[in-house]
């Protein structure tokens, strides 16, 4: 536990450092800054945001978690020639990549919102959304690890990450809106909600709106979703499956660090 | 000390190491030459615990080492490509590694003075050069006192003064009982400073004895010449 704290100590005061991490910052401040200001509805801002959150978030995420892999290679030897078990140098990277990411969000989005003074519907959306974009940002990084221990070349990892991101975030939609259409002379609800319980960015974005209760933007699987599982069970459903999206490619990529040969 | 037994490794197709059995001597300076790719990192990183072995056993002062991790405790290692963190500075690298060893520093402002890092200190490793993070890796590999010393190339890129600098701590620390592993290019400087040698071809070991043994069985006066000897195809190896 002490090393794992050592280890993200050493990462802080390095993402401290980057440019990247600020820029991160500045653009949530500034983009929370200007929704809250030009939006009179603190509930429309917070969406227009979550709107912006669900594809800023995982793309960043996921290639700055990759690139932030490769780029410690040298840095991940160095430390495992040192007296330290692969585990705790595992965790201190991903936990020192995440959190800094994670707070630059959090910090730039909330810190608009105070700025601003924009409060019509209380705490609970803002707070929804950066739970969102915390947890999004856990995800996300959690499979650029996976993918980036798992290809060693660079540019193939980097493209694997990338076509996750583009699976995940564009092509998935396409990919429902096809299969309701063809088949839309079956009862296939069950299936389209199956199929949107294995895509993170969709489960972010019904966990959002079960809590906001906007029914009219649930889209097609949120509607689904909570004429299924109901608000409550709801919301239970989909943040249990985002922790699992969390932790398995986590663990998946624990294992693989184990067994590299570096 | 050091005893590595039937060690195989292959990298997808590629068999690396074959069946490696070897004893390291302590209190020696032992250098590992052979070809590129014929596996000396390899056995580096093996015995680091870099590289996970597919067959075999590493035993350092007879318990083995293969899952574990606090034997590193003893070691100092020198790679052949040095990286670190590039935010940071000379001194934050080396007290990062002194916390996170938990050992204090012995005679580092000596080793500092030796390989003329005194004005580095304070640089950011991003804006050092080749050479200059080569030393500092050179300093990280000794300044804890370690029992073992592995070195990869270790005056590669240096300059001439810090690199007859560094050599002559290599004897000082071999004379102090340290055991020491190397690989090197330099003909010269595995004859200034080797004991012992291994000679590794496409993952196997072709000869393992002293220096002196190698140039006799050779046949040649000069250890470059008695390499180049062994490593052509149709030497015969009694």
């Amino acid at each position: 536990m002490e090393l794992i704290f050592k280890i993200i100590k050493f990462e802080f005061s390095n993402a401290l450092r980057s440019k990247w991490i600020l820029f991160y910052f500045s653009f949530f401040l500034i983009l929370s800054f200007l929704m809250f200001n030009f939006e009179d509805e603190t509930g429309k801002a917070v969406l227009s945001l979550m709107n912006i959150v669900l594809i800023v978030i995982p793309l960043v995420s996921i290639i700055f978690g990759t690139m932030y892999v490769y780029n410690s290679n040298d840095y991940i030897q160095m430390v495992l020639c040192q007296p330290l078990d692969r585990k705790s140098l595992y965790f201190g990277l991903y936990l020192g990549n995440a959190i800094p990411l994670a707070l630059s969000f959090v910090v730039g989005i909330l810190a608009g919102f105070i700025f601003t003074g924009a409060n019509t519907e209380g705490i609970a959306p803002i707070l929804i959304l950066t739970i969102n974009g915390f947890a999004l940002t856990l995800i996300f990084t959690s499979i650029a690890f996976l993918t980036a221990i798992k290809f060693s070349d660079k540019a193939k990892g980097l493209g694997a990450s990338i076509l996750i991101w583009l699976m995940l975030a564009v092509i998935y939609d396409g990919l429902i809106l096809f299969v309701t259409y063809f088949f839309r002379d079956y009862p296939i609800e069950n299936i389209i909600l199956g199929i949107s319980l294995i895509n993170p960015i969709d489960l972010a974005r019904i966990f959002f709106i079960l809590d906001f209760n906007i029914s009219a933007l649930m889209g097609y699987t949120g509607a689904l979703f909570n004429k299924f599982f109901g608000t409550s069970l709801g919301v239970l459903v989909s943040s249990g499956l985002l922790i699992l999206w969390f932790v398995i490619p986590f663990l998946f990529g624990l294992r693989s660090f184990n067994k590299k040969d570096f | 000390m050091i005893e590595l037994k039937n060690i195989e490794k292959s990298f997808g197709k590629y068999q690396v190491l074959k069946d490696i059995s070897l004893n390291i001597e302590p209190g020696k300076i032992t250098a590992i030459v052979g070809p590129n790719g014929s596996g000396k990192t390899t056995i580096i990183k093996s015995i680091l615990g870099l590289v996970k072995p597919d067959k075999g056993e590493i035993l350092i002062n007879n318990k083995s080492v293969i899952k574990e991790h606090l034997y590193r405790k003893d070691i100092g290692y020198m790679p052949q490509v040095a990286s670190f963190p590039d935010n940071l500075t000379v001194t934050e690298v080396f007290n990062m590694i002194s916390d996170l060893r938990k050992q204090s520093v012995n005679g580092n402002a000596n080793l500092i003075n030796i390989l003329q890092l005194e004005s580095e200190m304070n640089k950011k490793i991003k804006t050092l050069s080749g050479g200059n993070k080569q030393k500092v890796s050179a300093c990280i590999a000794l300044m804890f006192d370690p029992k073992i010393i592995i070195l990869d190339e270790p005056t590669a890129g240096l300059d001439p003064v810090a690199s007859a600098n560094l050599k002559k701590k290599i004897i000082e620390q071999r004379d102090a009982g340290k055991t020491i592993i190397l690989t090197s290019h330099i003909m010269t400087e595995i004859e200034e400073l080797s004991d012992n040698i291994l000679f590794l071809i496409e993952g196997k070991i072709v000869f393992d004895g002293t220096l002196k043994n190698l140039v006799e069985l050779s046949g040649q006066a000069k250890l470059e010449n008695a390499i180049a000897a062994m490593m052509d195809k149709d030497f015969k190896w009694n």
